[in-house]
């Protein structure tokens, strides 16, 4: 850290020495990028999304390549919630970095007990995934409308012991709509957005790419669509949110934060360069250093319209 | 880590295959045969992600290693234009190479098309006596690497699917044809999809243990996004395991081919 230059903020309750976190699904449970950097440098790291049981996920391929952005359709491949307790925690425990656990379900009874199982495991905040496009059951479609986001947020708000980070869906009408009533609820945060729903389709095989046929498209194609939604959204509620959405380097996170962001996450870049977050921090600091921003969170909401 | 290394000659093959020898002490020290490496395209055209290439061969020597890659599409395409002195950004060795048992005598290695490459370095390292290449390309024009592989085998047959080259047909058949002629330790499969199975079938007839190099679309590369899954078995159940961390190798029994 340079100087005085304070990178700590409070997104409702969780604590994270900086604003920058691995993105849910793209960072596994840390141990592969682990190889690569300190995972004490990152402010968090959103685990990838856990079901109360594993599930196997889609078929492939899972992934395709679009311009500056890429769909996947993985599908919430994941040992399950017990298992990720068992032989995650411990190793992710030995980091000084936030744990936040993405949790999903397909009914409002899986999504309590997922809450009630977390809230006593050894893990600092609950995202909850109101938001997956790629599972058939539940999920996304708990996200797409105020009604039931009210109903979900408000049941397992009641199992809550850690604080509750509501991931919300690009695919709706009236994002902040969703956003308020996610805060009526209870909702500590919001954390947007989860991947735009797309499809690729190949010419020649006039068949589709991805194995599910579609997918949730990520990366810096959708940053100007995550940003607008930030914006929106940071206007509406009063809870902090966490922006994501095509961040490749500090100076997106900037944006995030200026658009109201009071923490970033970053996961796609990662697949170009594994340094990513790393690297953010480092301009996030040189930024604030020439601008004469002391703290960071100076610079949450600070877009001159 | 991801590093940039210097492209020391880049060369093409065929009209649409180009060869990179790329400097590298650590990739040619540490790749082991079946191994890849993942490599930044650049930052034109909007291309994200990554490309995995198996690594064709290693000069340990010299500290460089081969890579030969077919333009497909735009990342491809775009590593195509890659000249001698220019930097690639590579991050590798990664993933699981193939099996080398000493006690192995006699080994035979099926190729198909671009899958042939890994090969390459696995004939060189693999210690056995009597090793066999088979290797098939769509046409004559498609036929690379024959003098390489000759060096480096103690049979090469090679098949093309017109009979423009070699023996018409298949590389399975004309794999049948050979192991009724004699058995082997170990047979090592890289090619499509349609290949291989055919291949492990046979292999399973004969009583052969193999190896498959599968291929998949990637993302991260390191395990982490769990993108390029393939089906394989799981005791009495099954489950989409990563190529990139478990493979591109793995046990031709482990895979589901559908």
């Amino acid at each position: 850290m340079r100087g005085n230059i304070n990178l700590k903020v409070n997104i409702g309750g969780l604590e994270l020495k900086n604003p920058v976190i691995a993105a849910s699904g793209c960072f596994g449970f840390g141990r592969e990028y682990s190889r690569f950097f300190d995972l004490n440098r990152l402010g968090g790291i959103a685990v990838k999304g856990l079901t109360l049981l594993p599930r196997k996920g889609n078929p492939p391929p899972r992934i395709a390549e679009t311009p500056s952005g890429i769909l996947n359709s993985v599908g919430l491949q994941n040992p399950g919630v017990h298992a990720f307790i068992e032989k995650e925690i411990p190793f992710l425990r030995k980091f000084d970095t936030s744990i936040i656990v993405n949790a999903s379900g397909s009914t409002v009874e899986e999504y309590e007990k997922m809450v009630e199982i977390l809230s006593d495991a050894d893990v600092d905040a609950i995202e909850l995934n109101l938001s997956c496009p790629n599972v058939k059951e539940g999920c996304l479609s708990f996200g797409s409308s105020p009604h039931r986001v009210r109903e979900v947020v408000s049941r397992v708000k009641k199992y809550a012991k850690k604080p509750l980070i509501v991931k919300l869906s690009p695919n709706v009408t009236d994002i902040a709509e969703i956003a308020k009533a996610a805060e009526e609820a209870g909702a500590d945060s919001v954390s947007l957005i989860n991947t735009i729903l797309g499809m690729a389709i190949n010419a020649k095989t006039r068949r589709p790419i991805l194995g599910n046929v579609t997918g949730g498209l990520s990366g810096p194609a959708i940053k100007p669509v995550a940003l607008r939604m930030v914006y929106e959204v940071s206007k509406a509620v009063s809870i902090p949110v966490i922006g994501m959405g095509g961040i490749t380097n500090g100076t997106d996170a900037v944006e995030f934060f200026l658009a109201g962001a009071t923490a970033v996450m970053i996961g796609t870049a990662g697949f170009a360069n594994p340094m990513v977050w790393v690297e953010t921090i480092e301009v996030i600091e040189a930024y604030m250093a020439e601008n004469s921003v002391n703290s960071v969170t100076d610079l949450i909401g600070g877009l001159i319209v | 880590m991801s590093t940039n290394y210097k492209i020391i000659k880049a060369e093409f093959l065929n009209a649409d295959t180009f060869k990179l020898t790329v400097q590298s002490e650590k990739i040619s020290q540490k790749a082991r045969p079946g191994q890849m490496v993942h490599i930044k395209c650049g930052d034109e055209g909007g291309v994200l992600l990554r490309r995995p290439i198996s690594i064709c061969s290693v000069d340990r020597e010299k500290g460089t290693f081969d890579i030969v890659i077919q333009i497909r599409g735009k990342g491809t395409k775009i590593l195509s234009k890659y000249r001698a002195g220019d930097m690639i950004d590579i991050l590798g060795p990664l993933g699981q190479g193939f099996s080398i048992y000493p006690k192995h005598k006699k080994i035979i290695v099926i190729g198909g098309g671009i899958g042939i490459f890994p090969l390459l370095q696995l004939l060189k390292d693999h210690p056995a006596e009597n090793k066999k290449a088979i290797l098939g390309f769509r046409n004559k024009s498609c036929v690379i690497l024959e003098e390489e592989f000759r060096k480096e085998c103690n049979e090469l047959l090679i098949s093309t699917d017109d009979g423009s080259y070699g023996e018409k047909g298949f590389v399975t058949d004309i794999l049948k044809k050979e192991l009724d002629k004699e058995p082997a330790d170990m047979l090592f499969f890289c090619g499509p999809l349609p290949m291989m199975k055919l291949g492990v079938g046979i292999a399973n007839e004969y009583n052969i243990p193999c190896e498959v190099s599968m291929e998949q679309r990637m993302g991260c590369g390191i395990g982490a996004c769990l993108t390029c899954v393939c089906k394989t078995k799981n005791g009495d159940d099954w489950e989409y395991t990563q190529v990139c961390k478990r493979g591109p190798v793995f046990s031709g029994d482990k895979v589901i081919f559908e």
